[in-house]
């Protein structure tokens, strides 16, 4: 039952994202030296985190998946990866268009979470291929656990590498987010917390759907069973073919009376 | 009132089933694997053939008679990474279409054992590449390095058992979907992008025909974390791939 | 080393970084947007499918109804 908490949880992220964007605009201080353009590190860097604590959730229930065989966290496993790949898509074109307010290109090898999340973003975009490829379902939803489970550990490994990597020859510019002064720090909170609701929201409504579509499913199956099973009944019932034309009459009015 | 069953009076029929040893089985596989590569020849040739062309086309591509530094380094890295992918994609389709995954799976042996054996090969593989490309690399392209050389092997070595897991994992991954030859290299390339860093990084300084340096320490730790991880995730999630 | 580091980028005037920002924003809007329109789709699947199954089952009663009376009939 997804759709349970769903109204609460959406009403929740119209708040926070009200209330973060007001914070933003109204409330935060100029940053010194980059100006009206640090305003987007509000929606970047909170997109950057809860994408990459999406990729890490999605292993995670991957592992539950795989211990309890049961298909509704591999389910949740895959909204979760979904959507998070999307925030990431999100996070690389507004660090690319921070880039170019910064720096005037639209890519910078020099900054290493950017980097990053483009390795982690090819790495993602195959998750969709490598499960429609895979016909049987159980399989699939085994194979594609085992991927989400690679891939979550390979997240910090590979931003690891990719901070050692980087050359310094500038100074980090979509930088740091420790000695922030309070008022930032408060409109950083609040971006965060109201990012983090929307991603929960989006992965609720997506997981909702998709619990509606299979129950319908079921139903539509379910329903045309016991059409078949009531068709052969009745075949059954009336030997003689001609015996009943009222009867067949209405089985031919029933068909066209949709 | 029987008397207490001991091991002597046990029934024959429980103690028909031994579980062999790990040591063994990945012994047999490994030299299965070997032996039919070595009949049929269509891995490793073909991997040291790419490896050969690859770099006449980056002498023609980057219209240089040598290379050295950071230069030679790409061009090395490049072309043996994506040599291992053509072997990588080979690991695992003889014995998924010929039955033999189901052949293991019903001998009383740890599945772990077909991870080793098929990480081992793949690392054999890729040795043999190596003894073929590097020399070729040296030679096509005038890349001095035969004073760096134990370095450079180091290197290799760490980044070859990093390839091998991950090279391993991907291709039990892509051997069961439609289209493996695709999903191989797509999966397996982002996977390997730290190795290339940290196998790039190291032999940059090797690769200069003067006042060669050593590998810094950092770029060689980080290879052997890489590896590490990387084999206890396979050790872990291996197993899920080959149930039927 | 102060809080956000760049010494040496000077900051945008207010119209062109005005831009970039709003460029940002608007991204993240738009996606947002389209998952909106994305789920009205699927919604709308949704409600078709469900008239067919109501149509299905109601299809089924008078018929029902009619072997129920034929059988009670003859006893």
């Amino acid at each position: 039952m997804y759709g349970k908490g769903l109204r609460s949880l959406s009403i929740a992220t119209v708040v926070a994202v009200v209330a973060a964007f007001t914070l933003v605009f109204f409330y935060a201080p100029l940053e010194a030296e980059q100006g009206f353009l640090q305003k987007i590190f509000y929606v970047h860097v909170p997109l950057a985190i809860i994408a990459l604590c999406g990729f890490v959730l999605g292993g995670l229930f991957a592992i539950a998946h795989l211990r309890t065989r049961d298909q509704r966290w591999d389910l949740r496993s895959y909204v979760v990866i979904h959507m998070s790949l999307i925030f990431a898509l999100a996070t690389l074109i507004t660090g690319s268009i921070w880039a170019k307010g910064s720096w005037g290109h639209w890519w910078v090898w020099s900054e290493p979470t950017l980097v990053s999340f483009l390795i982690v973003f090819l790495l993602y975009a195959t998750y969709q291929p490598l499960r429609f490829s895979i016909e049987d379902p159980e399989r699939q939803a085994r194979y594609a656990s085992v991927f989400a489970i690679t891939a979550g550990a390979f997240v910090p490994m590979n931003f690891i590498a990719v901070r050692l990597a980087s050359q310094y020859l500038h100074p980090r510019v979509l930088g740091s987010t420790s000695n922030l002064p309070g008022p930032m720090a408060l409109t950083f909170l609040v971006s965060l917390v109201a990012m983090a609701l929307l991603f929960a929201t989006l992965c609720k409504y997506e997981l909702t759907a998709k619990s509606t579509r299979f129950k319908l499913r079921a139903l539509r199956r379910r329903l045309a069973g016991e059409q078949a099973q009531r068709g052969a009944r009745r075949r059954s019932a009336v030997p003689e073919p001609h015996s009943s034309p009222a009867l067949s009459a209405r089985v031919a009015g029933g068909g066209a009376s949709t | 009132m029987s008397a207490p069953a001991t091991a002597a009076t046990l029934p024959a029929t429980e103690e028909a089933v031994t579980v062999v040893p790990l040591r063994r089985a990945v012994g047999a596989l490994l030299r299965k694997d070997l032996l039919v590569e070595l009949r049929t020849l269509e891995s490793v040739p073909g991997m040291s053939l790419f490896a050969l062309s690859t770099f006449v086309v980056f002498h023609f591509a980057l219209n240089r008679n040598s290379v050295e530094g950071d230069l030679a380094t790409g061009v090395l890295w490049v072309t043996l990474l994506f040599a291992a992918l053509l072997g990588v994609n080979r690991l695992f389709v003889a014995d998924a279409e010929e039955g033999g995954v189901d052949g293991f799976l019903l001998a009383p042996v740890d599945r772990t054992a077909m991870l080793l054996a098929k990480e081992l090969t793949l690392l054999c593989y890729l040795v043999v590449l190596e003894l073929v490309a590097v020399p070729a690399f040296a030679l096509l392209l005038s890349v001095p390095f035969a004073h760096a050389l134990p370095d450079l092997l180091l290197v290799l070595l760490l980044a070859d058992l990093g390839v091998a897991v991950v090279g391993t994992l991907v291709a039990a991954l892509a051997v069961q979907t439609r289209a493996r030859d695709l999903l191989g290299p797509l999966l397996g390339l982002p996977l390997l992008v730290p190795i290339v860093i940290g196998a790039a990084r190291a032999s940059s300084p090797l690769l200069v025909a003067s006042h060669a340096g050593t590998p810094a320490a950092r770029w060689l730790a980080m290879l052997a974390l890489y590896d590490l991880i990387f084999g206890l995730i396979a050790y872990a999630v291996f197993d899920f791939l080959l149930e039927d | 080393m102060s809080a956000l580091v760049v010494a040496e980028i000077p900051a945008l005037p207010l119209h062109t970084a005005g831009k970039y920002v709003a460029a940002a924003y608007i991204v993240v809007f738009a996606i947002v947007l389209i998952y909106v329109a994305i789920m009205a789709i699927r919604l709308s699947h949704i409600e078709r499918d469900l008239g067919e199954l109501l149509a299905m089952t109601e299809e089924e009663q008078p018929q029902d109804s009619s072997t129920a009376e034929r059988e009670s009939a003859p006893a």
